[in-house]
């Protein structure tokens, strides 16, 4: 059993956070990479509602709303990116989309 | 009870998010990620934001998995599923990795306690809709215009990234 304090939810954001982060160090998969940037989002909005509620205060809940939008438009135009980027060279694996290297 | 079910949906969550990283398929990757949510959503409920944990569902699980799996099937990627030999890792990632992860333990171990009275004697304030409406429309009125403009500009962004090259615009042709 967990006990339910700020140290247990900041702890569990930390966590999914990380697991967030090394699934965008790990995956080629770019529609895979954006799913783990979410991740890390949502997990830096659950460290912003418990720090919210266990101080009694309104500001980090205000934040989260704010969160959510900014993902939504960022996740409409990186898809869109992602699909301009399919359309032109056929591939989604971050480790073929080289060209700047050569 | 309440021990219980945020021990229940802390593990579901982290659970799920390993489930993300680690599966192959990108269509169960999507649906782990749900899954994660509906557990984050769930502890949202655990701290009183019933209404961030309606928009948690309504915005992620209804619009960005949905706008994901869309993708997924519209690229349809499986042919180039066949990765190649992976390179293994060198000897210094593996040293940052091992010093950071266990640096980040240490400090946890030795600092790791945040004094937060317990969630009884808090007043749960994020569980009124009275409190967001008033906050929004008052103090953060400049941001919502501000969030409105980008969404906006969000979705121009999109119209011009997905019209195909060398098209005209539709008017006349």
């Amino acid at each position: 059993m967990l006990p339910e304090t700020l140290n247990s939810y900041v702890i569990l954001s930390a966590v999914l956070f990380g697991l967030g982060f090394l699934g965008v160090l790990l995956r080629r998969n770019t529609l895979v990479i954006y799913m783990c940037l979410e991740l890390m989002l949502v997990a830096s909005t659950l460290a912003l509602v418990a720090f919210s509620r266990f101080n009694g205060t309104m500001e980090g809940n205000i934040f989260v709303f704010f969160i959510l939008t900014v993902a939504a438009a960022e996740v409409a135009v990186g898809l869109a990116i992602v699909v301009a980027l399919f359309r032109r060279t056929q591939t989604v694996r971050v480790d073929r989309l080289d060209a700047l290297k050569h | 009870m309440g021990q219980f079910l945020f021990s229940f949906f802390a593990c579901f969550a982290a659970l799920c998010a390993a489930g993300v990283v680690v599966c192959k398929n990108v269509v169960n990757a999507a649906m782990c990620l749900l899954l994660c949510l509906l557990g984050v959503a769930a502890l949202f409920i655990r701290l009183d934001a019933f209404l961030l944990a309606f928009l948690l569902l309504l915005v992620y699980a209804g619009a960005v998995v949905a706008l994901f799996l869309f993708i997924i099937m519209l690229l349809d990627t499986r042919g180039e599923q066949a990765p190649q030999a992976r390179r293994g890792l060198t000897i210094v990632p593996r040293v940052v990795a091992v010093a950071l992860i266990g640096a980040g333990l240490a400090s946890l171990a030795l600092r790791g306690r945040l004094a937060a009275p317990a969630a009884a004697d808090v007043p749960a304030v994020g569980a009124s809709l009275k409190l967001y409406a008033y906050l929004l429309f008052t103090t953060y009125l400049l941001p919502v215009e501000i969030i409105g403009f980008l969404l906006l500009t969000a979705m121009l962004g999109v119209i011009v990234l997905s019209k195909r090259e060398g098209e005209h615009s539709g008017y006349g042709n």
